[in-house]
């Protein structure tokens, strides 16, 4: 194990391959993230594609109904679990201590735990599209098939017999652990790392969102977990927690499912709308408007995202009366998030607007995300909702939002911050081209599905007939699926290409407020060379009371410890996918192995002594 | 109202290009049920199109006027106005009252629990991956075409056999999930003549996108004949014929164990064919009623339906069986 100190010279971080696995540097941490899900986005962009080819045009045939299904719910499970919350975690990982003047997170080897299962888990999910011959399956795959929410009692073994869930079940609570480990890790950092001086109403937005995101995590996922374990039981145990002749019945998985799932809506944008609200007063270069009203707000979105899952039940016949309520909960959340969009415009206005990339992406998110939220409003009401539940509309909707919405706003933050975690800017010209070709690829693929969903066509459905008349739609729709594989690949280009010959990164690259501006990119091991002091919530701008802080010191003037790397991390996280071989194989044994692996792993971290 | 719809259907059409004839088109409602839900979405869809409007513009006005440039005295740093906030807050709670008076009284108005007085009762069962239908008040049992009377009051009484399913025929309103062990209703008066065609919403396995169906509303004259066709029992093949010896192999096959036909098989999972002639369809809504699709069907329906629970049977039936047994299920109208 390394021991590292820096003195009067910055210490050069350590490399190799076995000093990425034993990290414990929340920056690395957070590039490790970063490309672990940017290779999950690509797989299941990939699927996306194949998706789109398929329905093209009616009675496609590029799959069958069998792997129709595995791929759709691969898709949805992928970019929501695989892609888009771990994205997130990786600007967690990278920005939140530099954002908050800490040297790392609270529990460093905690969150080298949290990616070692993130990473296993997703390897476990997308191993099981190569499994079927450990099955004698008649097939190579056998992923996953009954969609992402995954409804009870399709999902029981009678009527899913083979692996396919068993993967699904056992991968989501392999993940679930590494969300709510590094949801807990998040908060203790947030609350209690904060730099001398940052009071809770000094905390960058993106910070502030961050944390409410936490708090969402650790209370949505243990639901899911319940809904799973329950799952497990029914199909590995024999127990009727879902099954309806036993006297139970299936909706009690869509009540608890939803009850997870709506929060979780919420666990993917408000990371998105916190970097839009760093990226918006730095290239306006204007305070955010309404500072505390968009955090107030963020935190109302919080709690009021546990108050509307049954909008998701409509079509279950719950009753004209909840079917009221729910529709009037799931309104009243427009209000808040209203209320972000017009501060966000309040923030523009009046402004200096540099249009960089990232500015493009945060504006692109507004633009996008109004149009979710209002087809939103539409399915807020739930006899129009009986029309365009589980049709093409929805999907047009969650894709605005999580597409115009959640992956708007990350490319906004990996545009603003990927200068500081590399040390290199991106191309603008190429950020630009990236930024179109997505925005029309986007608005192709997904506006015409507001008119497939209303003419008829419901989703999940692996082939159509012609005459119900919207293969051109689909057909176009296609077409934008493509054009935004492409710009994905500008901006993979991008990095690739200032990755080698790009200018660098100065320490403030656009002029920001918060902290995370006043360090080199990419930032030494320890972040600060001295722990700043906070007198305001842009402390690098002037404002009316206070001049900007002056930048830490570029040498420490005293060594910094900077704790070793760790392996047990990872040996603790391997313990988990072996524990769930067990029941996928049917071999009791396995799961102790697991469990000595992953005790073992425990047990060496906690007596690892500190000075390594 | 007219001018909006119009407006909205342009909308679609110019975006198709050509366009039309849309059979599950949500725009083209035939009953009191969906023009209750399309006239409601038609409220919301114009509120939303003007906050659109509004609020895309000042983003785009704020872009424009507010563009780098040169020379520019840096901006004031405001941070808030509080009556702007309290502006904001209320004006789309404003909206929403609009949006959620008129839903709520929808929501009442379209309740379907209690049976209209003089109406029709259907019952649906949901299956992998078809759609039973019963007529209790008028014994009649029957598959994937549902025949209602236009102009009265139907109560669709929606369940399911195995998994979850929905049940959506859009021109004739909203989806309800057919559910194992809870009923769903739905109510509804067709106001015109038609072949209306609808599916399966909700996901529910290999051939969720297989499980198609449709509402055949005829005139009540019209009706009371096919209602009648269905109370009566099979049609019986004439001596020596090509359906009698289908009837033999029928009798003889797997086929019993599964189907019904009045008098002559008690099987309950598959589709009742006691009138299968009599429909326009067959597999869910998947092909034409016709001899050259019944014998594939009947040879290896596995292929034309992934996962459909009806094998290949075994051993094979032989050309001339097939032949024979699609004689006769032709001769049960």
């Amino acid at each position: 194990m390394s021991h590292a100190t820096a003195s009067a010279a910055p210490a050069a971080p350590a490399a190799g391959v076995r000093s990425w696995l034993t990290t414990t540097d929340h920056k690395r941490i957070g590039l490790l993230y970063f490309w672990t899900a940017f290779g999950f986005f690509l797989i299941g962009g990939i699927e996306a594609l194949v998706i789109r080819t398929q329905l093209a045009q009616p009675n496609g045939h590029l799959v069958g109904a069998h792997t129709y299904n595995e791929l759709f719910t691969m898709h949805g499970t992928t970019m929501i679990f695989l892609a888009l919350m771990p994205l997130g975690a990786s600007f967690f990982n990278y920005i939140i201590p530099l954002q908050i003047g800490a040297r790392d997170v609270a529990f460093p080897r905690l969150n080298a735990f949290s990616y070692w299962v993130f990473l296993l888990g997703g390897l476990f999910l997308n191993a099981s599209w190569i499994a079927g011959p450990l099955f004698h399956a008649p097939h190579l795959s056998v992923a996953p098939d009954d969609g992402w929410f995954g409804y009870a009692n399709l999902t029981e073994r009678q009527f899913s017999p083979g692996p396919n869930i068993d993967f699904w079940l056992l991968g989501l609570q392999i993940l679930g652990i590494s969300s709510l480990a590094a949801g807990f890790n998040f908060i203790v950092t947030i609350l209690n790392l904060r730099a001398p001086g940052m009071k809770m109403m000094r905390l960058p937005t993106f910070t502030w969102m961050t944390l409410v995101t936490q708090f969402l995590i650790i209370t949505a996922f243990p639901v899911i977990t319940v809904a799973l374990v329950f799952l497990m039981f029914d199909r590995f145990f024999g127990t009727h927690f879902y099954v309806h002749e036993a006297g139970a019945t299936p909706l009690l998985w869509q009540h608890l499912f939803w009850l997870f799932g709506h929060p979780e809506v919420y666990i993917l944008i408000l990371p998105a709308m916190g970097i839009v609200s760093e990226v918006l007063p730095t290239f306006s270069r204007k305070p955010l408007f309404g500072y505390p009203v968009v955090v107030y707000s963020g935190i109302l979105i919080g709690f009021m995202g546990w108050s509307v899952w049954s909008h998701h039940m409509f079509a279950v016949g719950l009753g004209p009366i909840a079917d009221s309520v729910f529709a009037a909960t799931t309104m009243l959340i427009a209000v808040p998030t209203g209320v972000k969009i017009f501060n966000w415009i309040a923030t523009l206005w009046g402004g200096d607007i540099r249009g960089t990339t990232a500015l493009h992406f945060a504006v692109g998110f507004i633009a996008m995300f109004i149009i979710g939220g209002l087809s939103g409003v539409t399915h807020a009401s739930p006899p129009t909702d009986l029309q365009q539940t589980d049709t093409y509309y929805v999907v047009a909707h969650i894709h605005y939002v999580l597409f115009g919405g959640t992956i708007m706003g990350l490319f906004a933050g990996m545009y603003y911050w990927w200068p500081k975690m590399s040390g290199r800017l991106l191309s603008e010209p190429l950020g630009k081209w990236h930024f179109w070709l997505q925005f029309v690829g986007m608005n192709l693929a997904f506006f015409p599905m507001h008119f497939i969903g209303l003419l008829g066509m419901p989703r999940r459905i692996y082939t159509y007939a012609p005459e119900l008349g919207v293969g051109d739609l689909n057909l176009v729709s296609t077409v934008g699926a493509f054009l935004i594989a492409v710009s994905i690949l500008v901006f993979l280009f991008n990095i690739w290409r200032t990755g080698r010959h790009g200018p660098r990164a100065s320490n403030d690259p656009w002029g920001g407020a918060t902290l995370e501006w006043s360090i080199p990119s990419p930032p030494p091991v320890y972040n600060f060379s001295v722990i700043p002091t906070v007198t305001s919530r842009l402390p690098r701008w002037r404002t009316e009371r206070h001049g900007p802080m002056a930048d830490p010191p570029a040498v420490p003037p005293a060594p910094i410890h900077v704790p070793g790397g760790s392996w047990w991390p990872m040996v603790a996280a391997l313990g988990l996918p072996v524990m769930a071989l067990a029941p996928l194989t049917h071999t009791l044994w396995v799961v102790f192995v697991g469990a000595a692996l992953l005790l073992f792993g425990i047990y060496r971290w906690a007596f690892e002594p500190f000075e390594i | 109202m007219l001018r909006s719809r119009w407006w909205l259907t342009c909308a679609a059409l110019w975006l198709v290009g050509c366009g039309g004839p849309f059979p599950q088109s949500t725009f083209a409602p035939r009953s009191d049920f969906a023009r209750a839900t399309d006239v409601l979405f038609r409220d919301i869809f114009w509120w939303a199109a003007a906050v659109f409007v509004v609020v895309e513009a000042l983003l785009l006005v704020a872009l424009i006027r507010f563009r780098h440039r040169e020379g520019r005295a840096a901006p004031k740093p405001t941070h808030g106005h509080t009556v702007l906030e309290i502006a904001w807050t209320l004006a789309p709670a404003v909206i929403l009252v609009f949006v959620a008076v008129p839903t709520v009284r929808t929501i009442f108005s379209t309740a379907a629990d209690e049976a209209p007085p003089g109406g029709l009762k259907v019952e649906v069962i949901g299956h992998q991956w078809w759609w039973e239908y019963k007529y209790p008040d008028l014994g009649i049992t029957t598959a994937n075409e549902m025949h209602v009377p236009v102009g009265k009051p139907v109560q669709v009484a929606i369940t399911s056999a195995d998994v979850i399913h929905s049940f959506w025929a859009p021109v004739l309103g909203g989806k309800r999930d057919a559910i194992p062990g809870h009923v769903n209703y739905i109510a509804f008066r067709a106001d015109s003549v038609g072949d209306y065609s609808g599916q399966c919403a909700e996901f529910c396995g290999a051939s969720h996108g297989n499980m198609r169906l449709r509402v055949l509303v005829d005139r009540d004259s019209a009706f009371q004949v096919w209602a009648e066709d269905q109370k009566g029992g099979p049609a019986v093949p004439p001596k020596s014929s090509l359906a009698e010896q289908g009837k033999t192999v029928y009798s003889r096959s797997a086929c019993i164990g599964c189907h019904t036909i009045q008098g002559v098989s008690p099987g309950i999972i598959g589709p009742n064919l006691t009138h299968v002639g009599s429909r326009t369809t067959i597999a869910a809504g998947l092909f034409p009623n016709d001899s050259a699709h019944l014998a594939r069907w009947i040879a290896d329906a596995p292929s034309l339906k992934p996962g459909s629970l009806m094998t290949r049977m075994q051993p094979p039936l032989t050309d001339a069986d097939i032949a024979a047994l699609v004689a006769y299920l032709q001769s049960l109208r």
